[in-house]
């Protein structure tokens, strides 16, 4: 029909604006894509100094670290950062399951509606304010009351304190993630258990567990792989001290760690500060590559039930 | 009958199983709650005898590692330059980013889930790797510690937030909306910008906060870049000041004075954060009314 | 019957015409659509279908949703696709203004013209072709924002506008969608306060606001209570003698009650088209006697 009102005036600058737009869009998503490789790349061009004379097994085995002198032994820092992580994981593991079960099937609405906000102020705070908390109360805690029921004297600055700083960091993340995979299982596979007459810890147990169970393992490994890569509220509460730690109330060096506390020094000597990017180029690997398999585990885990 | 008291023995230990469990699973939810509390209570028992006034209006006074007089506000100025700035950035880089992923790649949902996994891998990097290469950055570009160096770096650790955030909005808007944007004779810059944007306000918003919150408390990836000074920068090629680093630098002194300013810029970025935290839950409530609900 | 509309639309916009001497872009507008419209009746004089759709195919994967298509549908007129649900309705009207490209598993071959133009393969911009066409779709997806905003917003795409001129044709497009008295007090609230019925028609007003010559819908009542239905089928017959409507249902009363002309598709194919009479009183095929029946569904 023809009508008085239309404005069908041509406008090609509309159509050439938005070849324009995808132009650059593009050559941003482009940018970003390419971002991780330049982060690698980075840090092997730099610690690749180191390797001119060390090679890559007896950097990881040798635990003699001395920088005046070219040692560059980093099984301390590993060995610590592995206590660390792992007793994190032990302590915020099991809650993190235990709380995300009641929350989505026992709790009422309203509590998983007030639990939200808590998770996600515990998720937000910078991880400098764990470390004053950690070193304000965890760390006399540890000192007075934990260590001389084991008979140990220690200044409070231990691996300990160090993991459960860091065991409370990691709750919100995992516990996030375990809801979402809990919401993910479908509801007539529990009711249709209940309905059978089972009680509902059997119900989840039985059912609910062992079908998540890929999720809740994919779920730990995001969080070992946080956990690991935590550097300041670590350095602040476990004690910096490089040697191989043999107990959970000494001290360690986490690899994070040495990188945050050596950053001024390094400049002097190049083989240090090779040394300190390539302790970042282990821990971009590590954590990468827990990441990659959790992920991979999770999507794989969530197309079964698509 | 030696069968039927086993079955009910059975039933006995599952009734007490089922007992014991639900009290872990309370302990364990509430005792996440009390921690949330415990470390907050901490931070302001430690804090708030230490805040005053001269705390938030000077800067320290003879180094702020000896100096036993000033306040923290370089840091707090510092904080917010470098929060506003990266935030910005990533923003300007981010938001277009997802449209682009939602809206032009629409069809290309392989590569999408690529992008996606990417950033998600991206999130993972932890910040002090961000800080190692931001510095390897830095030194080959010839920049010095400063303000902008920094607001790169976080901006380049905020980006996957604040892109994962704005995405999971977009992905949630079904395809009816972009029929119905195309139909009128839309572009896909009008049916994104328009359209899509003003559709996901909430999320936006929500990334936003989120990614300032996490540029604003980050501290592992300006210790490298951004250097440390008493004063407040007037331009983005002086090193600065930040919440966390007067945190982290301070807390260490053994100066009790000095140790009190760290106390302070504790409770002043916990604040912040819970603040923030609020705003970004009464800002998705307010934009949720142009919002069309599926 | 064309002129009669123009009439009635000059005289509801005298004042307007009147008060924007100065206005360069109204009388530019003005000037150009009446060119417009003398070239478009000279050319349409031959053309009898305004849609002409010639061996049109459609293939997910392997399977066949749309099987050699072939349909002319009549100028001015309420054309109904019918069929039950599945067959491929909605997939065919989609292609007419090519939203099938939103969906890359879809492999369209075929030809469509619109007043003898081929727009499938076409070269020209696909927002202009879009722009012919205005969409309701089986519920209402108002814009997020406004409902001003929503009916200007096909305006504002088109070109920076005056504001005044602009409120006359939000009001405009508002009447003619019948929403103008429910909606006139609270044209800053957004859309998405409505209710659906008023959803629907507001989309109905925005797709208007694009000048469309051709209305498509899909199933466009299926969302809304029965009075809401009625009212967007009552709009649907004032609106056919300056539109060409294009209307898929799978409800066959309501087929009966507005159509003129009626294609009749089952598992992908086009069994029978004709007149709305014809079809209903006298149909050719076995399938459509039996969907007549209500034993197919």
């Amino acid at each position: 029909m023809i009508s008085l009102f239309s404005i069908q005036r041509m406008i090609p600058g509309r159509v050439k604006a938005d070849r324009f737009n995808r132009t650059w869009m593009f050559a941003w998503l482009l940018v970003i894509v390419v971002l991780p490789l330049a982060i690698a790349f980075g840090l092997i061009w730099k610690s690749s100094l180191l390797f001119e004379d060390h090679s890559l097994i007896e950097m990881i085995v040798s635990s003699e670290w001395k920088t005046l002198s070219g040692k560059f032994g980093f099984l301390p820092f590993i060995i610590s950062s592995l206590w660390v992580t792992f007793l994190a994981l032990i302590f915020a593991g099991p809650v993190c399951l235990f709380s995300a079960i009641y929350l989505t099937f026992y709790a009422k609405a309203i509590v998983l509606k007030m639990m939200q906000p808590v998770i996600d102020i515990l998720a937000g705070i910078p991880s400098v304010i764990y470390g004053v908390w950690g070193v304000v109360a965890i760390v006399p805690i540890v000192s007075k009351y934990v260590a001389p029921v084991f008979g140990v004297q220690t200044s409070g600055y231990t691996i300990l304190t160090g993991a459960v700083v860091l065991a409370v960091m990691i709750i919100p993340f995992i516990l996030n993630i375990i809801i979402e995979i809990l919401n993910t299982i479908p509801k007539e596979l529990s009711e249709a258990s209940l309905s059978l007459g089972a009680g509902k810890w059997y119900t989840v147990k039985q059912v609910v567990l062992r079908k998540a169970f890929p999720g809740v393992v994919s779920a730990m490994g995001l969080g070992l792989s946080r956990a690991f890569g935590e550097t300041i509220a670590v350095l602040m509460v476990v004690g910096n001290v490089v040697h191989i730690p043999k107990g959970i109330f000494q001290p360690g060096y986490p690899l994070p760690a040495l990188i945050a506390n050596n950053y001024g020094e390094m400049m002097s000597i190049p083989q240090y500060d090779s040394a300190l990017m390539f302790s970042a180029l282990l821990l971009l690997t590590i954590v990468l590559v827990f990441n990659l398999v959790s992920r991979f585990m999770i999507i794989r885990y969530e197309e079964k039930f698509r | 009958m030696k069968k039927n008291s086993g079955k009910s023995f059975k039933k006995t230990r599952l009734k007490y199983e089922e007992y014991f469990f639900r009290w872990v699973m309370f302990l364990s939810n509430y005792i996440i709650a009390l921690i949330l509390g415990f470390i907050i209570y901490t931070i302001l028992k430690t804090g708030i005898p230490a805040l005053s006034l001269e705390m938030i209006t000077e800067t320290p006074k003879g180094g702020f590692y000896f100096g036993k007089e000033g306040g923290v506000l370089n840091a707090i100025i510092g904080s917010l330059y470098l929060g506003l700035g990266s935030t910005f950035l990533a923003f300007v880089v981010g938001l277009p980013v997802a449209l682009f992923m939602n809206t032009w790649l629409m069809n290309k949902k392989r590569t999408v889930n690529l992008v996606r996994f990417i950033l998600d891998l991206l999130w993972g990097v932890p910040s002090i790797v961000y800080g190692a290469f931001g510095f390897t950055l830095m030194v080959l570009l010839g920049l010095k510690a400063s303000l902008l160096a920094g607001i790169i770096v976080i901006a380049l650790l905020i980006l996957p937030i604040m892109i994962r955030g704005i995405d999971e909005g977009l992905k949630n808007i079904p395809k009816g909306l972009y029929e119905a944007s195309y139909s009128l004779g839309s572009t896909k810059s009008e049916t994104a910008f328009k359209v899509m944007m003003k559709q996901t306000m909430p999320c936006i918003i929500t990334a936003v906060l989120l990614s300032f919150g996490r540029a604003i408390g980050d501290t592992a990836a300006v210790l490298f870049t951004t250097g440390f000074t008493d004063n407040i920068p007037t331009s983005l090629s002086q090193p600065t000041a930040t919440l966390p680093l007067a945190i982290f630098f301070q807390l260490s002194s053994p100066i009790p004075e000095v140790k009190q300013r760290a106390y302070a810029a504790a409770v002043i970025l916990t604040a912040i954060i819970l603040v923030i935290s609020i705003l970004s839950r009464v800002f998705t409530y307010r934009y949720k009314k142009h919002s069309i609900k599926f | 019957m064309e002129t009669t509309h123009f009439s009635s639309s000059l005289l509801e916009d005298k004042n307007e015409a009147d008060a924007s001497i100065q206005n360069k872009e109204t009388t530019y507008f003005y000037r150009k659509k009446v060119d417009g419209a003398n070239q478009e009746t000279e050319r349409n004089k031959g053309e009898a279908s305004k849609i002409e759709v010639r061996g049109l195919n459609l293939k997910i994967k392997n399977k066949v949703i749309l099987n050699d298509i072939n349909v002319k549908i009549p100028r001015n007129k309420i054309t109904i696709i019918l069929g039950p649900s599945g067959c491929g309705k909605t997939t065919l009207m989609k292609s007419m203004n090519r939203l099938t490209e939103l969906y890359p598993e879809m492999n369209v071959k075929g030809e469509i013209f619109i007043d003898g133009e081929e727009i499938l393969n076409s070269r020209r911009d696909v927002t202009e072709i879009r722009k012919q066409m205005g969409l309701l779709s089986q519920r209402p997806y108002p814009l997020p924002m406004s409902i001003y905003k929503n009916v200007a917003y096909g305006l504002k795409i088109s070109g920076r506008l005056k504001k005044r001129f602009l409120d006359k044709r939000v009001e405009h497009y508002l009447r003619q969608a019948s929403l103008w008295n429910e909606v006139k007090d609270r044209l800053r609230d957004p859309a998405s306060g409505l209710s659906i019925g008023q959803q629907q028609r507001l989309c109905l007003a925005r797709g208007l606001a694009v000048d469309p010559d051709i209305i498509l819908a899909d199933e466009p009542t299926s969302a809304l209570d029965p009075i809401s239905s009625q009212e967007i089928e009552k709009k649907f017959v004032e609106l056919k003698n300056n539109y060409t409507i294009v209307m898929v249902t799978h409800i066959l009363r309501q087929a009966a009650r507005i159509a003129d002309y009626v294609v009749f598709m089952y598992l992908g194919e086009v069994i029978e088209q004709g007149p709305a009479n014809e079809f209903f009183n006298n149909p050719k095929t076995e399938i459509t006697k039996a969907y007549l029946k209500g034993s197919i569904n």
